[in-house]
């Protein structure tokens, strides 16, 4: 038996008829066709899949796509404005804060959404704060950079307007 | 003379915008229209006989378009999966290996049957109804048992467990005799999984008009995969293309050729559908080859003085149930034991064991992170005995000739072993960390200062010494650098580039080799339709060293055309042309010049001199005439809660020389990865099944603690630059250096902070656990 689901993906409204135990990650990638969203486990570890919905960080494999009905879903590919980077995927490039890029979507999702808690936040509490995201290329240095680099830019001035990268999309 | 403009500079990486896009390309982000999904049944035991497959309920399951078991996939697939020399090119027994079980398995996640159906979830249901009725047999688990002429096998019918017994160099016991002190210890080093956070994948489609087989998958050397492929299928090379396009990390366990890799191509022969295979992560944890795995029974010698003097090593390497495709690769452990210093005498043995156990097969560093560990434990063992500072005796000891010839007739090319320590003790404040470690223990805090003085063996590599070690094939490298008419150019190389940034980095390269500006050169790699007839792959941190160079030298064959076509336009002799930052002209009038470029478009055209054919591209093969040695200092500094065994790793100094540097951001961001691996090693990862039953036990992520940043400090670099004089680049490798020297600092750092309590050596994974039981241990 097949479930309608309606959501809004980076803006755009999209309407599926879906299998009950389908992923929220496999129906972004295999049906939305947003393949940005990465699995790199079986078990909500790794965080590749992480995704903002409603404009909070969630492991994408933590939920059935027929939970997403009526969500406003902000994936990778929802980041960057007009051609223009989002600060931390401008910041991730400058910073060297990727190197085989699986993880890089899921970590710029989950740094987003700690920004936007946290606009400021310590070298201590970005380690935490991306903690559910496992990389297993740049030992975290450079993409701690990358989020203070980003923090930087966004100025916090994120926070002020309360123009997130969530809010806007 | 030319001015360096590009080698060197801290360009940022152009692969970076389409991957922080979401618009990288990994293998299952491809499908083909018709796409059917494979999902393996595998044996849930470690051993045991294959009684009946059957197949019924499954066959009649929704969406399943065909099973396929051993006879199937024999009808397509001929050979064993290939074993390569390596460094024991005497092995006592290879147990075949084919792709699928046919009557017995030899351990858990083996392949006994495919499911193809019309979507991933329908073939995972369809695979779960394969009944499959199996005679459980004895598995062999334990490394020390398994030589035991009692135990089982394991596989019947097999002499024994051993895989190979090699004595590279024999003791000479009298040269230990002389010693003042000797120390011998146990050195464990656990299995640990690879786990590239993209998991395997591969997915083929095969043509049967044309006769012809495209696959794409996520690997570090494509065309090797086309190699076996070829031999397997019994197709031309011609016939098969393969593609690995962005590849999620590698680290040594994307390079032999998998089940999978002959399962899907068979699938997509016999059902005529494109057939994908996606691995899930515990998949990867069961039957990814994993790397480590050994045991090292040490002895060192030294005197009073602490000049070193005998070392004697035998290693017990368990091979799993198969010999992995590079598994004898690990080997090397014995051959790099003397690590940075001089002895006397030195002895090694390596001993192959089979086990009831996925293949061990490089892993990042693959045998060197094991000598060097042994190395640098037996040097603070000794240090300990003698009393003497760790930092005291290594410098005591270093080698400072080079070049160097190794006990094992190896050259080390160029080093400056003290000045890299001298560089990280800087870095560390060591003098001001003991005091600190004095004042610390006075009030009953354990701080530990660990050292690890580190070489490498890389840039594999020699036609002489790699060809006998594949069974044939010279890991030189390879390059085509096309020159269009208006100057761009596009290079096609052989290596394959998985987050090392080779898109960027050897187009560095050509720009100064051409003179012809960075933004028009373009890097393609990992399709075998692409480029010259053989490339061999990205691995043993070999990218730059030979696959750099292979660039640099089909780079100076354009330059060597374009020098004739521009002597040949200014009516000039060849030898008064000047080539400078990319223009040509005569000797004494650098006024009248010509670019590159121009030439170029000259290169096409009509006039060119007598006998010249047209075009300006070159294709060169690099053989390198040594391998490269990098080397360097690493200081972890952590503190040991005794009361729970936890240990915080406080600071990591890494000091790292891998000669000339083309972008010293893309070699920082190598040494960090590399650290994080090694102190995983060290501190979290291992691989645990069952003793008696052979079950895999840490199959998630959730048992299989890959840390996360909140597991580590920041990691304090510096660097010293010692240029190989192997090749005109003057460049090493960097990609394997962090995990060579860190699991062994964070564990010397450990038993130096538990030093007061007399605990001598600690074993990995040093969890809080085992940390915990040795120190309540050492206080009764």
């Amino acid at each position: 038996m097949k479930h309608k689901v309606a959501t809004t993906v980076n803006g755009r409204e999209h309407e599926h008829e879906v299998e009950p135990r389908l992923l929220l990650v496999h129906y972004l990638r295999d049906v939305v066709g947003l393949t940005g969203t990465h699995v790199g486990c079986d078990t909500s570890q790794c965080g590749a899949c992480t995704i903002l919905v409603d404009g909070k960080a969630v492991k994408s494999c933590t939920m059935f796509a027929v939970q997403a009905e009526g969500r406003k879903i902000t994936t990778i590919e929802g980041m960057a404005k007009d051609g223009e980077l989002h600060p931390l995927q401008q910041a991730f490039w400058d910073e060297h804060g990727l190197q085989c890029g699986y993880c890089t979507p899921g970590m710029i999702m989950a740094a987003a959404y700690l920004l936007e808690q946290n606009p400021n936040p310590t070298e201590d509490e970005i380690r935490k704060g991306l903690e559910g995201n496992l990389c297993r290329c740049t030992g975290y240095v450079n993409i701690v950079k990358s989020v203070q680099s980003a923090a930087k830019t966004m100025g916090g001035a994120a926070k002020k307007s309360g123009q997130t990268a969530a809010a806007r999309s | 003379m030319a001015i360096t403009t590009m080698i060197g500079a801290k360009i940022h990486r152009r692969e970076d915008p389409r991957l922080v896009s979401g618009e990288g390309r990994y293998i299952d982000d491809f499908t083909r229209p018709g796409t059917v999904f494979m999902s393996v049944v595998r044996s849930p035991h470690a051993h045991a006989l294959i009684k009946s497959i059957d197949l019924s309920a499954a066959s009649k399951a929704p969406g399943v378009v065909a099973i396929y078991t051993h006879k199937d996939i024999a009808k397509v697939i001929a050979g064993t999966m290939p074993a390569a020399p390596a460094f024991v090119a005497d092995k006592k027994q290879v147990p075949p290996r084919f792709p699928i079980a046919e009557k017995e398995v030899a351990y858990q996640g083996e392949p006994v049957a495919v499911v193809i159906a019309e979507s991933k979830g329908k073939a995972a249901d369809a695979a779960n109804l394969i009944d499959v009725d199996y005679e459980v047999l004895p598995a062999v688990m334990d490394l020390d048992k398994a030589l035991d002429p009692k135990s089982p096998t394991a596989h019947t019918g097999a002499p024994d467990n051993l895989g190979w017994d090699l004595t590279y160099i024999p003791e000479d016991p009298s040269v230990m005799k002389g010693a003042d002190v000797v120390v011998k210890q146990r050195i464990l080093q656990q299995r640990l999984a690879p786990t590239p956070m993209e998991p395997r994948g591969v997915l083929a489609e095969y043509s049967h008009p044309d006769q012809s087989m495209t696959i794409w998958m996520s690997s570090q050397n494509p065309h090797f995969i086309r190699l076996f492929l070829a031999g397997a299928l019994g197709m031309p090379e011609t016939r098969i293309r393969v593609i690995s396009p962005d590849v999620g990390g590698g680290f040594g366990a994307k390079i032999s050729p998998y089940s999978e890799d002959y399962l899907v191509p068979a699938a997509a022969k016999l059902s005529g559908r494109p057939v994908k295979w996606i691995e899930t992560r515990t998949e990867s944890i069961m039957t990814t080859t994993h790397g480590r795995g050994q045991i090292f029974d040490v002895e060192a010698g030294a005197m009073k003085d602490g000049t070193l003097v005998a070392l004697k090593v035998t290693q017990y390497l368990d091979m799993g149930a198969y010999v992995g495709t590079f598994g004898a690769f690990q080997a090397v452990a014995c051959l790099l034991s003397t690590g940075a210093y001089n002895w006397k005498h030195v002895s090694a043995r390596t001993v192959g064991v089979l086990t009831n156990r996925v293949p061990t097969d490089p892993y990042r560093g693959a045998g060197r992170p094991e000598a060097t560990h042994l190395c640098e434990r037996m040097i603070d063992l000794l240090a300990g005995e003698l009393k003497m500072d760790p930092v005291a005796i290594r410098k005591k000891n270093f080698i400072t000739e080079f070049p160097h010839t190794s006990h094992f007739g190896l050259v080390y090319d160029s080093g400056a072993y003290e000045k890299a320590m001298d560089k990280a003790m800087e870095i560390a404040g060591y003098e001001k960390l003991r005091k600190e470690q004095e004042e610390a223990r006075k009030k009953g805090r354990y701080l530990g200062i660990g050292v690890s003085s580190w070489i490498e063996i890389c840039g594999f590599g020699p036609s002489a010494a790699t060809a006998p070690a594949t069974g044939g094939l010279a890991l030189v490298e390879s390059a085509q650098v096309r020159v269009f008419p208006t100057g761009s150019v596009t290079v096609y190389v052989g290596t394959h580039s998985h987050g090392q940034g080779h898109d960027t980095t050897f187009p560095q390269i050509v720009a100064d080799t051409l003179g012809i500006p960075y933004d028009m050169i373009e890097l393609r790699h990992g399709d075998t339709a692409e480029g010259p007839a053989f490339g061999y792959g990205t691995y043993g941190s070999r990218s730059l060293a030979v696959g750099g160079m292979a660039v640099h030298k089909a780079s100076k064959k354009i330059v060597d055309k374009a020098k004739k076509i521009a002597a040949h336009i200014f009516e000039a002799a060849e030898e008064d042309v000047v080539f400078d930052q990319g223009h040509f002209y005569v000797k004494g009038s650098p006024d009248k010049r010509k670019a590159m470029g121009e030439i170029a478009f000259a290169a096409y055209g009509a006039g060119l001199p007598e006998e010249m054919e047209q075009g300006l591209e070159a294709v060169a093969y690099y053989d390198p005439t040594n391998f490269v040695w990098p080397f360097g200092t690493h200081i972890a500094v952590v503190e040991v809660d005794p009361e729970t065994g936890a240990v915080d790793l406080k600071r990591y100094i890494a000091v790292d020389d891998c000669g000339n540097i083309i972008n010293p951001m893309i070699v920082d961001g190598q040494i960090h990865g590399g650290i994080a691996q090694g102190i995983a090693q060290a501190l979290y990862e291992e691989v645990v099944y069952d003793d008696e039953s052979g079950q895999l036990k840490t199959g998630s992520l959730v048992d299989y603690l890959v840390p996360t940043a909140n597991e580590f400090p920041n990691f304090e670099l510096g660097r010293t630059i010692t240029p190989t004089p192997t090749n005109e680049l003057g460049v090493k490798g960097i990609g394997e250096a962090g995990t060579i020297a860190s699991s062994i600092a964070v564990i010397n750092a450990i038993c130096d902070a538990l030093s007061p309590l007399g605990i001598k050596h600690v074993d990995m994974p040093a969890s809080p656990d085992r940390l915990w039981k040795q120190i309540k241990e050492a206080r009764n």
